[in-house]
């Protein structure tokens, strides 16, 4: 099941919170070979982390995580703007309708459906709060991945080569999505909508905005 | 009854140099989106408030007075978090969530709320609210149509009290991105957002970002507003000719 889980609540669910942080230790330093740092329990955590982000979470039937992005308002600190924009040459996007997404993390028995799970829970945020766009950080297998599920991200800026690429790309919100990304999901609308509203505490399509 | 259209309320809003003025603009948007009421909320870490917007005065000096501010669910509610949210979400279970809420309405704030929570430099929590006293569909859908502007209105309104806020320490000006000026100058040009995609060698959907993060920068509700302010400001050069010349022209260095 999706779950949409700010930062400060996170410890409300303990197994979550460290299957997460753990899953993302072997993605992000042991595949990736990232230069992220990892705590003495396991868990792989950045400055990020630290400023209340909204994570979206793909809980698999015992608890555990099964995947997992993070979310930041672009008109606030980003990673994008501090890391990336070398790598943008300059571009600094800046606007309460485009949120930042890093850290999108698969466990690692986790297949191309929660993949696709996932995708659809950005979706739906884009929907509920006017999104024009998410921007995200990503590596080449996602790349793969997000292509796979036919939800690919037109990439902006990239560094590196081959293996250690890494890039920048806008998913642009687009209400046709929503159907292909559900079916590869196997999931039904309503599903999608019961989890969000159960952490919204409302329908999502109540919140969408009248086109 | 002053009604204030968005693009005249943004054109005042730049030219306060008083919170006061706010709280006349504030009226005036009021009246534009026919909500009962418009609030803009300001919170400082260590709890220091300013607010202005339609509440009866009395409310607001009770609100201080009762120390509401500790109980509030949409200020708790809100608190940390950065998506809009519907009053009728957050927990009002408490005791005293109940009878602040009985004391609220009684007061005229309405049944239904929606507030836009902005997390600002140092811990600063400011809302951008609107109340209005109506059934639950409508308001489903009033919130529906409004959240996109009421999130730039939000926005905005924060800036311009930070601006304001004297020992702050000012803000660096953002100034745009190549790729958003590029935006803008030929929008300003008169190509479509076809051609301009085209020209910049992106598509449509991202170049939408970069329009809409100028836009945002420049402090504007629409692009046609956008491109005045970044010319006004001297942001871009429109006027084809000037740019479009194989010469230099007055005071540009021949490169």
């Amino acid at each position: 099941m999706l779950r949409y889980i700010y930062g400060n609540e996170l410890a409300d669910y303990p197994i979550l919170q460290d299957t997460m942080h753990r899953d993302r230790a072997v993605q992000f330093s042991e595949r990736l070979n990232w230069a992220v740092t990892i705590a003495e329990n396991g868990w792989e955590r950045d400055e990020y982390d630290q400023l209340n982000p909204l994570y979206v979470i793909w809980q698999n039937l015992d608890g555990t995580h099964g995947g997992s992005m993070r979310f930041l308002p672009t008109t606030e600190q980003t990673m994008v703007s501090d890391h990336f924009s070398e790598l943008l040459n300059g571009q600094e996007i800046c606007s309460p309708f485009i949120w930042e997404c890093t850290r999108y993390c698969l466990g690692q028995q986790s297949n191309s459906r929660v993949a696709a799970a996932m995708m659809l829970a950005g979706g739906e945020l884009m929907r509920a709060f006017s999104l024009t766009h998410l921007l995200g950080v990503f590596d080449p297998r996602m790349v793969r991945i997000y292509s796979m599920i036919g939800a690919s991200p037109e990439v902006i800026g990239s560094a590196g080569e081959g293996r250690d690429m890494i890039s920048v790309g806008l998913w642009a919100y687009r209400p046709e999505d929503r159907e292909k990304v559900l079916r590869k999901a196997g999931l039904s609308s309503e599903i999608s909508e019961h989890w969000f509203s159960r952490s919204f505490g409302r329908p999502v399509q109540e919140m969408q905005q009248v086109a | 009854m002053i009604v204030l259209e968005l693009d005249q309320f943004l054109k005042t809003l730049e030219q306060a140099d008083a919170l006061e003025q706010i709280q006349e603009l504030i009226f005036g948007l009021r009246n534009h989106f026919q909500v009962d009421h418009l609030v803009y909320h300001w919170v400082s870490r260590d709890g220091e408030q300013y607010g202005c917007g339609t509440y009866d005065p009395v409310w607001v000096q009770r609100y201080v007075d009762k120390e509401y501010l500790r109980i509030d669910p949409v200020v708790q509610g809100c608190f940390q978090r950065f998506d809009p949210v519907d009053w009728k979400r957050l927990d009002w279970s408490t005791k005293a969530a109940r009878e602040f809420r009985e004391d609220a309405i009684a007061h005229g704030v309405g049944n239904q709320g929606f507030s836009i929570p902005i997390r600002g430099p140092s811990g600063q929590l400011a809302l951008f609210t609107a109340s209005h006293s109506t059934d639950d569909e409508t308001w489903a859908e009033f919130m529906a149509t409004h959240q996109r502007d009421w999130i730039l209105i939000a926005h905005y309104l924060n800036q311009k009290a930070l601006d304001l806020e004297k020992a702050r320490t000012p803000e660096p000006v953002r100034t745009l991105s190549p790729r958003e000026c590029d935006a803008l100058t030929y929008l300003g040009m008169g190509y479509s957002r076809g051609q301009v995609a085209d020209l910049l060698s992106i598509s449509e959907h991202t170049l939408r970002a970069y329009i809409e993060s100028a836009r945002f920068k420049l402090g504007a509700f629409n692009t046609t507003h956008a491109v005045a302010r970044a010319v006004s400001e001297g942001l871009i050069v429109i006027g084809g000719s000037a740019r479009a010349a194989a010469g230099g022209w007055p005071g540009r260095e021949t490169e």
